[in-house]
């Protein structure tokens, strides 16, 4: 980000402006006590709480019901304070589909990654998509199998070193990176199918409006909508948190445009 | 003089040291800490609190919502 050469200052006490009556922005009470479990500076936690802070806007938090996957945020319902239900790897659309076939009135959401939508969940992804279930899916990119040590992905850049492709990703022998995101806006099944990403302030915001306009589409009835946010793992990645996102803006950005592939329209 | 005046405060026990809110803080407000905290990380405070705006960008790519942000309106009166 670039620095701005005026740095403003002002000569208020600090025990002046740290009042209860001044804040301005504090961590939501849909988040539990425990400690996120992910490894620091990872994306996950900010799209936690955009969800979160989503949901308590909304005033839905009791109507919501969240699908957590395998991987990293396998333990998703430890860290929100909503209805949870875990998953088997890759089926949270195939459960969020009998959630909510159940349970209209619910708000349903599946959270999950790269390795478990795009992978062993493509099916269920797909055709959760292709039949419209009236469910927000988000889902986290980070190119990699974070959990179970940086293997490679289906979404894995080409020429990217993983533990399985330590020569970096060959796609004549591992195939190409797969556009999920863009697979799915072909279907109509999908009202709205977006890109976002969450690593620098101006992002977090953007993101933070499409996920709000994912669970406006779902109280609409409209069809399924997609919000995928290209994050960073730089655990996997073998990289500081700074150096990971620097890298995500270098590589994932180019191969993973941001914005709104698909919008029908709420009215 | 600025308009307005920003703090932030942070959970130092939950702070995980990744440094995501320095490289995003426009102004060099926040720095790492040399102390550790409970965990062994190196936390993030406010080494330059004049500066802070309360602008937001360091709690929004904070990964683990460790950061509460304050702002107030300073009064036209008030002169250095």
């Amino acid at each position: 980000m670039a620095k701005s050469k005026v740095i403003p200052h002002h000569d208020v006490p600090l025990d002046q402006i740290i009042k209860p009556e001044n804040i301005i922005f504090k961590k939501t009470k849909l988040f539990t006590d425990n400690v996120l479990s992910y490894c620091p500076g990872c994306g996950h936690g900010v799209a936690h709480r955009l969800i979160l802070e989503v949901i308590e806007e909304m005033g839905i938090a009791d109507k919501v019901i969240g699908i957590a996957p395998v991987g990293c945020s396998v333990l998703a319902y430890e860290f929100m304070d909503l209805d949870m239900q875990e998953a088997a790897h890759g089926r949270a659309p195939a459960l969020a589909t009998g959630i909510k076939r159940t349970n209209p009135d619910k708000f349903v959401f599946s959270y999950q990654g790269d390795g478990d939508l795009a992978a062993i969940g493509t099916a269920e992804t797909i055709h959760a998509a292709n039949r419209g279930e009236n469910i927000t899916v988000i889902f986290i990119n980070n190119g990699i199998y974070g959990m179970t040590g940086g293997q490679m992905a289906p979404t894995t850049l080409e020429g990217m070193k993983t533990s399985t492709t330590p020569y970096g990703r060959d796609p004549r022998q591992m195939g190409h990176p797969i556009k999920i995101t863009e697979l799915v806006a072909q279907l109509p099944g999908t009202c709205y199918v977006t890109r976002q990403a969450v690593h620098t302030a101006a992002l977090v915001r953007k993101a933070k409006k499409a996920i709000r306009r994912a669970f406006e589409y779902q109280k609409a009835n409209k069809g399924l909508s997609f919000v995928e946010i290209v994050s960073n793992c730089n655990s996997g990645w073998k990289m500081t948190p700074v150096q990971a996102i620097k890298w995500l803006e270098e590589n994932m950005l180019p191969y993973y445009p941001l914005g709104d592939l698909k919008d029908v329209g709420l009215d | 003089m600025a308009k307005i005046a920003g703090a932030v405060v942070v959970d130092i026990d939950r702070c995980k040291g990744c440094e995501l809110c320095v490289n995003e803080c426009p102004f060099d407000v926040l720095a790492m800490s040399e102390d550790v905290n409970i965990k062994g990380y190196h936390y993030s405070y406010m080494k330059n609190p004049s500066a802070c705006t309360g602008c937001l960008a360091c709690a929004l790519v904070c990964p683990d919502t460790v950061i509460t942000v304050y702002r107030v309106k300073v009064p036209d009166t008030a002169k250095s």
